[in-house]
């Protein structure tokens, strides 16, 4: 693994000197906050069972950090990085392959952290959310539902003959999936035909297990959520590991 | 001298298309071996081959006594590669490549005299993406010399380079093989092949059609030199024609082309003319070149 952390340091800086990546993955969720904040408040409303607004819209928008992430960021850069020749480069040195792909994840993964942390401390801070669930628990589950769609991206990136359409299948996926998992509107609000199609929308059920492991949850309340996101990362991550190329 | 490279009767195929198609040669070490050709011949294929990044279909490759495929990470680690289509993160700074690059590698040189060497020095904080092609290239050659490899590969080195750069390039690679090491190049640039390469290997549709040095092709040839020169007023050049290795005399204008073979041709030529007293200027001789020897053995231009 000679040359993996340097590797990890080099692509997180790479990462952070795009300004649109950097935006929608750290800075694009804190801010859409702060402007419903703004409007909505924290007063505790029967809607979300005496919680505030805030409380629930915290663990609800790190889906959208994770979708984000995951369906626009990564193809994007995991197709472009492939379809530019920067993966031929890397393959005539001895780096090993799967030191790539790791420091790959790696850094998506980072940064997908920095963006979610910055987005529980703005809640905190100006809105004083509540947090009523188990720190490890709510660890475990973001890393279920961030890896899930990490997968789904590869899958996209690899099937995609080029960048620009693996950008294009990332957006078509991603934005209606934003606006009817609960991600941005919560689900409550939607109308219940709407609710019944955003079952079968994979981030439906990051977004259901966050908030649920959020305010306590157990696990074994949200098997069918796990189930899911578990058969995204098997699948999605082996469909993405055949159809994986250099060039 | 060992052998760095050994290819024998190597075959790649590309569905219905014969890319490589039963290519044998060997490099030498410390010898700067060239493939020439036109765009298609199999040049690049062959040389990925070599590298380890395509696997043949048949034939065998060695590669300082390793298989490529079998091999690779050791192999890697010993040589240099410039690939004729890669490229880095836009984003990603001079000084960040060498020293991303290098760190994969247990043996380094040091980066900042390579960037002095290939003159990009002052470009050691600028972005991939703001450099030129020219600049990129260089990149690249610097990125293959990062681990101080004992053979090193350059596919199609000097294509985006100004005539500056090339030249400023062929003295590196020349500088390559003076510190022991092996160049395996391509190249569809016959006077690259004919200026910098020891051995050239001739290939067009796949095969290998000629392999020697330079000199040796050309002068298989049996081509004619010529000597061309400019003479004022009327003179009378029976005595040129009547010259031993001289086959035929032409008039241009004021300009006279002798065409002939042979060691003693020039110094023939002027000595004649000083003996008949005819005054001449702008003498130069014209020697056949590759592009001459690919032109007889395949009966077409190398340049479409």
């Amino acid at each position: 693994m000679r040359g993996f952390w340097k590797l990890l340091l080099v692509q997180a800086r790479l990462y952070l000197r795009e300004p649109i990546a950097t935006f929608f993955t750290i800075f694009y969720a804190p801010l859409v906050l702060l402007l419903f904040g703004a409007i909505y408040g924290n007063k505790p409303t029967p809607l979300f069972g005496g919680r505030g607004t805030m409380d629930v819209t915290v663990p609800a928008y790190i889906g959208l950090i994770i979708a984000t992430v995951g369906l626009i960021g990564l193809p994007i850069g995991a197709a472009a990085a492939r379809e530019s020749g920067v993966l031929r480069r890397f393959r005539a040195t001895p780096l090993h392959p799967l030191a790539y792909i790791i420091s790959d994840i790696a850094v998506y993964l980072l940064m997908t952290v920095i963006g979610v942390l910055l987005l529980i401390l703005t809640g905190a801070i100006v809105f004083h959310i509540r947090f009523e669930g188990n720190v490890l628990s709510v660890l475990a589950g973001f890393l279920l539902g961030a890896t899930a769609f990490f997968a789904l991206g590869y899958l996209i990136a690899g099937l995609a003959p080029t960048a620009r359409i693996a950008q294009t299948v990332g957006m078509v996926l991603a934005f209606p999936m934003m606006f009817i998992s609960g991600a941005s509107i919560p689900l409550e609000v939607l109308p219940a035909k709407v609710r019944a199609i955003s079952q079968y929308i994979p981030l439906t059920h990051v977004v259901t297990l966050m908030k649920g492991l959020w305010f306590g949850d157990s696990w074994s309340q949200h098997w069918k959520e796990v189930a899911v996101l578990v058969g995204c990362l098997l699948l999605g991550g082996a469909i993405a590991a055949r159809t994986f190329r250099w060039e | 001298m060992g052998i760095a490279i050994e290819v024998a009767s190597l075959h790649k195929f590309y569905g219905p298309v014969r890319a490589v198609d039963g290519v044998s040669f060997a490099v030498e070490e410390g010898e700067i071996f060239g493939m020439v050709g036109p765009n298609g011949a199999g040049k690049t294929t062959t040389i990925e081959c070599v590298e380890g990044l395509r696997r043949p279909d048949r034939g065998t490759v060695r590669v300082l006594g390793l298989d490529p495929q079998r091999d690779g990470y050791e192999l890697r680690r010993r040589i240099g590669v410039q690939l004729q289509e890669a490229s880095l993160h836009p984003r990603l700074k001079v000084w960040e490549a060498l020293d991303l690059f290098g760190s994969f590698y247990p043996h380094r040189v040091d980066g900042k005299a390579l960037l002095e060497q290939l003159g990009l020095a002052d470009k050691r904080n600028a972005a991939f993406e703001k450099l030129s092609g020219g600049q990129k290239q260089r990149l690249f050659v610097a990125l293959a010399l990062i681990n101080d490899p004992e053979l090193v590969f350059l596919d199609e080195l000097i294509t985006g380079l100004d005539p500056q750069a090339r030249r400023a390039t062929w003295d590196l690679v020349r500088g390559i093989r003076e510190r022991g090491k092996t160049v395996f190049l391509t190249t569809h640039f016959m006077e690259e092949a004919e200026r910098l390469c020891d051995r050239v290997a001739i290939i067009d549709h796949g095969k290998i059609v000629a392999l020697d040095t330079p000199e040796n092709l050309i002068r298989s040839l049996g081509a004619e030199q010529r000597v061309v020169f400019t003479a004022d007023g009327q003179w009378d050049d029976t005595p040129l024609r009547g010259m031993p290795g001289v086959t035929r005399v032409e008039h241009i204008g004021e300009r006279t082309v002798v065409y002939g073979r042979g060691e003693g041709l020039v110094g023939g030529v002027v000595g004649a003319l000083e003996r008949m007293g005819v005054r001449f200027r702008d003498l130069r001789t014209e020697q056949p070149t590759l592009e001459d020897v690919f032109l007889a053995l395949t009966g077409r231009e190398m340049r479409e």
